[in-house]
């Protein structure tokens, strides 16, 4: 049913559809309308049977996910930023442990400084975590991601994280497609897992593995991976079967069959880049997409095959590998190793920063001529950085940064407010 | 009250040998259908108190809720020796996720059960200390304060043993430990530090918290049949010297745990809706002294550089608690 319905709303509704039996919920910003949504289906009793347990803390949250989901219960939670990196040692549990539990990160910055906005940097933090990562580009995709999370999941006992940037899509209102609870029953079946904790048949969860068989227990959570990357394709095209429509896989691309210069990125920001990319096609440019929705497993193959007959691609990223450049970038560059490609790398957006289509036009013509940094930074107040850098050559000990830059910029400045 | 129905004094150590008890007064331990919930042929060390503690305690859960228990296990010597892959000691559905999650494990465990529709399936999580009162503490106080259907269950011996004896917030006072050494003017553990987890339990107000040692089996088995006859949160804290960390002989757990009770240094009691309604009284009282010095941890307070005034402080601890609990028969009422 077509709705014009808030991005949350419509993850809740969604998650519901896919009757989860427990719910964990701790409120941090950008996740908790989805949270509230679903306490409020719980509560009333259209979510039924379900328990939803307000918990402590993340690391609560992700813990009695892990507990009900052990037992044999589908099990959701949603977070982001400080939160994920709260629960971090269950979400790492949580895969070691093969239980398919399905989670939201409304993708948000990670402090210090504390910010509430939209980057990347939570969910990139934990994708070594042995978590399926998928990102959606808007809220249809938010939605679609989530049913097809549980089944992915389930099918591979693995848990999954659907991430979507945090109040560009959690706070958007858009026209989203909410499926029926028929389509979703047709498509997700209910939860059956190989082994779980049941005192007719008693076994041992989580025992200690040494050196003897902890390699090959890793490896097996890698080659879960890998048939990841067969079975999202396989997923999606049952989707399609379903409920009619294409949503998700592993890469989706646009204008880039002719394309010699390809722009990388996921998320959100693939609607700014595709609108920018309209506009030049216009002018007669020849550029094009390619957005990664799954970024764990990483698509290599598709990466490749997609960015191989280009001149040139920008990975255009919501993330920062302090010390390095790009998260993503690294990721892509190891998907066209040998081909002689030349990558750029922009960190943009970062903590919330806007990504203005005015300074994509500018960014994609320098990206052209290949007059842009290897590794650059979009619309970075150059004249407060070098402040603070030459303020510290004059006197090298530690002391704050980001109140300085507030202050050079002007944004809290004592002679300002009296 | 707790169980203290029969007094025998003849022995000197107060065993009651089940020959001479009605058969339903005999120990859930003493029966051969005794589920032997964690069986033989585990790791623990020889004379090992959380070993005896866990196999007391889930038995006599397993037989309140005939046979129907899950149970979630912090990380921590009770798991290592009990699960190393690809061996389990265990006969209970039993999970291990982290050190610090362990109620918050139950409870999803719990919440599980509800939305199945499998009332009668009940859970039980176990801990030690370290994962009781210090890292999992967060989680533990949350399980409480939403009141869920779990058992708690924290082994208590004192420090983080695990790991190589490290303190924690449950080591006493001059206790040594890997991190409190007994060196300089105040050796071992300082005074005025840790806290106490069965009152801080008692404060969430929830159904049922007790606490009980391994030296005295039909208490024990009592209060875990009593906590299984409750829903909601419950907490049971059994005290399980340790022999490796604590400096005692193996055959010696079962009497130093009488003695943390008989001097009042561990108060024995049971508690509903955070009101004490019932102590264990203690039969002879007894100087701290006969607690502490078979103990390694404590030598430093005896011999060529004692600290009488420190062995002084620890009896007004066990004096305090002795009025504060009325653990004396002559005090009582």
């Amino acid at each position: 049913m077509l709705k014009q319905i808030e991005g949350s709303k419509a993850v809740a509704e969604g998650v519901a559809l896919c009757r989860p039996e427990v719910i964990c919920a701790y409120p941090i910003s950008p996740q908790t309308h989805i949270v509230e949504a679903l306490g409020k289906m719980v509560k009333g009793g259209e979510l039924s049977p379900c328990e939803f347990i307000n918990v402590e803390s993340e690391f609560a949250a992700m813990s009695v996910a892990i507990g009900a989901s052990a037992a044999g219960a589908r099990s959701y939670t949603a977070t982001a930023s400080q939160g994920l990196l709260f629960m971090a040692e269950a979400v790492y549990n949580a895969s070691g442990l093969g239980l398919p539990i399905v989670m939201t990160v409304a993708n948000r910055a990670i402090g210090a400084p504390i910010n509430i906005w939209n980057d990347h940097s939570d969910a990139l933090s934990q994708r070594d975590s042995g978590w399926l990562q998928l990102f959606a580009e808007n809220n249809q995709e938010a939605v679609d991601l989530h049913i097809q999370a549980f089944r992915l999941g389930e099918e591979l006992s693995m848990p999954v994280m659907v991430c979507m940037d945090g109040f560009i899509l959690t706070h958007a209102f858009e026209r989203v497609d909410i499926p029926s609870q028929e389509q979703v029953d047709a498509y997700l079946p209910t939860f059956d897992p190989r082994q779980a904790l049941d005192p007719a048949e008693p076994i041992s969860i989580g025992a200690m593995v040494g050196p003897e068989a902890f390699m090959e227990v890793r490896y097996l959570a890698h080659a879960k991976q890998l048939q990841a990357l067969e079975m999202i394709p396989e997923l999606a095209k049952e989707f399609k079967d379903v409920f009619g429509r294409d949503s998700c896989g592993l890469v989706q691309t646009y204008c880039a069959d002719d394309a010699e210069t390809m722009i990388v990125a996921m998320g959100s920001v693939l609607g700014t880049i595709k609108d920018v990319v309209d506009e030049m096609r216009a002018d007669g440019h020849k550029i094009g997409v390619l957005g990664i929705t799954s970024y764990r497993p990483f698509p290599l193959q598709q990466v490749r095959a997609a960015l191989e007959n280009c001149k040139r691609y920008l990975v255009l990223e919501k993330s920062l590998a302090v010390g390095l450049g790009g998260i993503l970038a690294t990721d892509v560059r190891m998907a066209v190793s040998g081909t002689g490609l030349n990558g750029y790398t922009t960190v943009a957006g970062l903590g919330g920063r806007a990504i203005p289509k005015a300074s994509l036009h500018k960014l994609f013509r320098e990206v052209e001529k290949e007059t842009v940094d290897k590794v650059g930074f979009l619309d970075l107040d150059w004249e407060a950085v070098n402040k603070q850098l030459e303020r510290e050559r004059r006197i090298r000990h530690s002391g704050p940064i980001a109140e300085n830059i507030l202050h050079d910029k002007g944004i809290a400045s004592a002679a300002k407010f009296g | 009250m707790p169980y203290q129905p029969v007094k025998f004094y003849q022995t000197g150590t107060y065993t009651v040998g089940n020959r001479l008890l009605a058969p339903n007064e005999r120990s859930v331990q003493s029966s051969e259908h005794r589920s032997n919930s964690i069986n033989s042929g585990h790791r623990a060390c020889q004379g090992c108190g959380e070993a005896l503690g866990a196999r007391y305690a889930i038995d006599a859960a397993m037989l309140a809720s005939d046979g129907q228990i899950i149970s979630a296990n912090a990380t921590g010597c009770l798991e290592v020796f009990s699960t190393p892959y690809p061996e389990s000691s265990w006969q209970v559905p039993w999970i291990h996720s982290l050190f610090g999650n362990a109620p918050a494990v139950a409870t999803g465990i719990a919440a599980a059960m509800k939305a199945k529709g499998k009332p009668q399936v009940r859970v039980v999580a176990q801990g030690g200390d370290g994962g009781t009162t210090d890292i999992g503490f967060g989680c533990l106080s949350g399980m409480f304060e939403r009141n869920d259907d779990v058992l708690y269950i924290c082994y208590d011996n004192e420090a983080y043993m695990n790991t190589g004896v490290q303190r924690s917030s449950a080591t006493p006072p001059t206790a040594r430990t890997a991190t409190t050494m007994p060196v300089g003017p105040e050796p071992g553990n300082p005074f005025g530090q840790g806290k106490n987890v069965p009152e801080i339990a008692m404060a969430h107000g929830i159904p049922y918290v007790a606490t009980a040692t391994v030296s005295d089996l039909r208490d024990l088995e009592y209060k875990v049949k009593k906590a299984m006859g409750m829903h909601g949160a419950r907490y049971l804290h059994i005290f399980v010297p340790c022999p490796l960390g604590w400096g005692t002989v193996a055959h010696d757990t079962i009497r130093i745990a009488r003695l943390a009770k008989e001097t009042g240094l561990f108060p024995v009691f049971e508690a509903e809706h955070g009101e004490v309604t019932g102590v264990l009284k203690i039969r002879r009282k007894t100087p701290v002294e006969e607690y502490l010095k078979p103990q390694k941890r404590f030598a430093h307070l005896f011999g060529k550089h004692a600290h009488p005034d420190m062995v002084a402080h620890i009896q007004d601890m066990a004096d305090r608690n002795i009025r504060k609990y009325r653990l004396l028969e002559e005090e009582a009422g």
